[in-house]
C-alpha cells in the first residue's frame, strides 16, 4: 500500500487516490494528420519502464485535484509529486 | 466411512526432472522465461518440431515466477472465436496432457461457474453461452437454484447487495496443480535434450542487420539463431534493449490461500462484478485470487486495500468462509494489453518472437500457447491459432476486446 503525498493534503493512504497512468501524453495537436501508426501510439502505447515513471493521480476521495508524481515501479518509492502543468522534476 | 485426509491421494514430491546446465556458446533457439509458456514452448519445438538445440533462460528459478503464483484455472468460455480457437485448443490438449507427459497433473474438470449479479451480467452471460456453443465450448446458463446445486455454499439468496441472479457453468473446466505441470513439461522437454539454465537474466537482445543474433545475460553472451519471448511481466523490459515497444502495462496482481479445510468447495466460482475468484485446492486450501493493483508495478506484491475488497466480496458470496483464516497472501506480475488478449507472433526484428499480454489469464493457455508458440517459432509464421493475436492488430483495429470474458474486473 502506498503513502502519497498528495501536493495539497500531504501524505494519504493509497485507497484515497485513482490512478491516472503516465503524465505527459498530449493529445495529438493535429489529429487529422495521424497516420494509423500514429493513432496507435497515441491509443495503445504507453511507457511501462521498471524504474522511474511519470504518471497521474486523483486524490478522489480528498481534494479531488489531479496531481503527477515520479514513482520508481521496482521499488514503488514515491520520489517527487508535482502539479499539473509543471514540468517533470530531476529525480535521483 | 474411513475419513479422508486432506491431500492422502496427491502424488509423491518427485526426485529431480532436469539438470540446470552451464549455459553453452550457441543454441538454435534461445526461449527467455522458464514458465509454464517457455517450457510449454520448449516442449513441443523439440517433440511437434525436432528442434531440441533449445535452451531456456531463467532469471530466477524454474517455473517461481507467476507459474507458480496463479490460481490454476483452466476454461475456455471466452466469448470472441479468435480467444475460444485458442483457449479451446489449450483445454483439449489439457484433457489429453497427463497420459502425454506421464506425468500428474492433478488436472480436475471440476466445472467453472461464472456469476451474474446485474440485469447486464445476465445478458452478457447468455450471450456468452451461445457463443461459447457456436465454437464448440460447452457452456450451459444456470439459474440462481442451479448454481446452489452445483456449489451449495454460495449465498444465492435475494437481500444481498450484489444478489447472484445466476451463472454461465463450463463442465470441462476446471484446475490444475501448476508446479507438476512445469515439472512435467520440463521433465519431458529435457528428455528431448532442452537444457534449462536457472539464475540467467536476459539483460539484453543482440539484433545485426535487422536480425536478432543472441542475447545478452548475467552469465555472459549467448547466441542464438532464433529468441522467443517467454517472459511475462517482464517482456516490456527485454522487448526494449532490441528497440521494440508494446502495448502492455505490468501490474502486480494478488492471490491468497486458508488453512487447510475439509471439502466445501466441489468447484470453481468466478465473479467479474464483485471480483472474486475461489476454488479449493487439492489439499483443502481455499485459493482466491484478487485484482491488479491499479498502478503498474514490477513489485512481486501488491497493496492491502486490494485483498480487503477480495475479501469482503467472498464473504458475501460464501458467508461459510467467515471463521476461516489466511496462511498466506502473494503477488505476481502479469503484463496487461489494452483489449484484455495476448500478444503473440512475429516482430520487426527477424527471429525474434513475441508471446505476452497474457495479462491475469495465461495459465490455462500454457499448452496452447506452447504448440503454437512452438510452431510460430519454427516456421517464422504464425499458428493459424495465434495469427489474430500479432502485435499490428493494434494498427489495423483488429482488437480481440476480452475484457468481459477475461472473467473477473481486472
Ligand atoms: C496471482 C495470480 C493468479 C493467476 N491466476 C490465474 C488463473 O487462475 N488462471 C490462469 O489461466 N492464469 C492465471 N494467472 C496468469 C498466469 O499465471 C500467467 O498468465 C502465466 O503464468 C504467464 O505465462 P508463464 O507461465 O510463462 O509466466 P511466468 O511463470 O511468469 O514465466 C515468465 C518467466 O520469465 C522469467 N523472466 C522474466 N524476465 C526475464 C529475463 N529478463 N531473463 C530471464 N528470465 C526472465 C520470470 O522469472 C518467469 O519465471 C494468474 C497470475 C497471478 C499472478
Ligand atoms: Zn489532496
Amino acid at each position: 500500500m502506498l503513502l502519497i503525498p498528495c501536493p495539497w493534503c500531504g501524505p494519504r493512504d493509497e485507497a484515497e487516490f485513482h490512478y491516472g497512468g503516465q503524465a505527459h501524453v498530449a493529445y495529438p495537436a493535429d489529429p487529422g494528420a495521424l497516420s494509423d501508426e500514429e493513432w496507435a501510439r497515441y491509443l495503445f502505447f504507453r511507457d511501462n519502464p521498471k524504474g522511474s515513471f511519470a504518471e497521474r493521480w486523483s486524490h478522489s476521495a480528498g481534494c479531488r485535484r489531479w496531481f503527477n508524481a515520479v514513482r520508481d515501479t521496482a521499488t514503488n518509492e514515491i520520489h517527487a509529486v508535482y502539479r499539473v502543468g509543471e514540468p517533470r522534476p530531476v529525480t535521483p | 466411512m474411513s475419513p479422508h485426509a486432506p491431500g492422502a491421494d496427491l502424488p509423491e514430491h518427485p526426485d529431480r526432472l532436469w539438470s540446470a546446465t552451464e549455459p553453452k556458446a550457441s543454441y538454435d533457439v534461445v526461449i527467455v522465461g522458464a514458465g509454464g509458456h517457455g517450457l510449454a514452448t520448449a516442449y513441443y519445438l523439440a517433440k511437434n518440431h525436432g528442434i531440441t538445440n533449445v535452451a531456456v533462460l531463467e532469471r530466477g528459478w524454474l517455473a517461481g515466477g507467476n507459474m507458480a503464483r496463479n490460481t490454476t484455472i483452466i476454461r475456455s468460455n471466452y466469448l470472441w472465436d479468435e480467444s475460444a480457437g485458442i483457449y479451446e485448443h489449450a483445454l483439449k490438449l489439457w484433457e489429453g496432457l497427463e497420459e502425454e507427459l506421464d506425468y500428474p497433473l492433478l488436472f480436475s474438470q471440476r466445472g467453472v461457474l461464472n456469476l451474474a449479479h446485474s440485469l447486464q451480467d445476465v445478458r452478457d452471460s447468455m450471450r456468452r453461452v451461445e457463443a461459447n456453443r457456436l465454437n464448440g465450448v460447452d457452456a450451459e446458463w444456470l439459474d440462481p437454484q442451479q448454481v446452489k446445486e452445483v456449489c451449495p455454499i454460495v449465498n444465492v439468496s435475494p437481500g444481498v447487495r450484489y444478489p447472484v441472479l445466476g451463472g454461465t457453468f463450463q463442465p470441462r473446466a476446471g484446475i490444475a496443480k501448476h508446479d507438476h505441470v512445469a515439472w512435467g513439461l520440463a521433465r519431458a522437454a529435457a528428455a528431448l535434450g532442452v537444457e534449462f539454465i536457472e539464475h540467467c537474466e536476459v539483460t539484453g537482445l543482440q539484433v545485426r542487420d535487422g536480425r536478432v543474433t543472441g542475447v545478452e545475460t548475467t552469465r555472459g553472451t549467448i547466441a542464438a539463431g532464433r529468441v522467443a519471448l517467454c517472459a511475462a511481466g517482464h517482456t516490456s523490459v527485454v522487448a526494449a534493449t532490441a528497440g521494440i515497444d508494446l502495448p502492455l502495462q505490468s501490474h502486480p496482481l494478488q492471490a491468497l490461500v486458508s488453512e487447510l479445510l475439509e471439502p466445501v468447495h466441489p468447484t470453481v466460482v468466478m465473479s467479474n462484478a464483485v471480483h472474486v475468484y475461489v476454488s479449493q485446492a487439492h489439499k483443502g486450501e481455499l485459493v482466491m485470487g484478487a485484482g491488479i493493483d491499479a498502478a503498474n508495478s514490477y513489485r512481486q506484491r501488491g497493496a492491502f486495500h486490494i485483498i480487503e475488497q477480495q475479501m469482503a466480496a467472498a464473504l458475501e458470496l460464501f458467508p461459510v468462509f467467515a471463521r476461516a483464516h489466511v496462511l498466506r497472501t502473494w503477488g505476481g506480475v502479469v503484463d496487461v494489453s489494452p483489449d484484455a488478449s495476448p500478444i503473440m507472433g512475429l516482430t520487426p526484428v527477424e527471429g525474434l518472437y513475441l508471446n505476452c499480454g497474457w495479462g491475469t489469464g495465461g495459465f490455462k493457455a500454457t499448452p496452447g500457447v506452447g504448440w503454437c508458440f512452438a510452431h510460430t517459432v519454427a516456421n517464422d509464421e504464425p499458428h493459424p491459432l495465434n495469427a489474430p493475436f500479432s502485435l499490428d492488430r493494434f494498427v489495423t483495429g483488429a482488437l480481440v476486446d476480452e475484457h468481459g470474458a477475461a472473467a473477473v474486473a481486472h
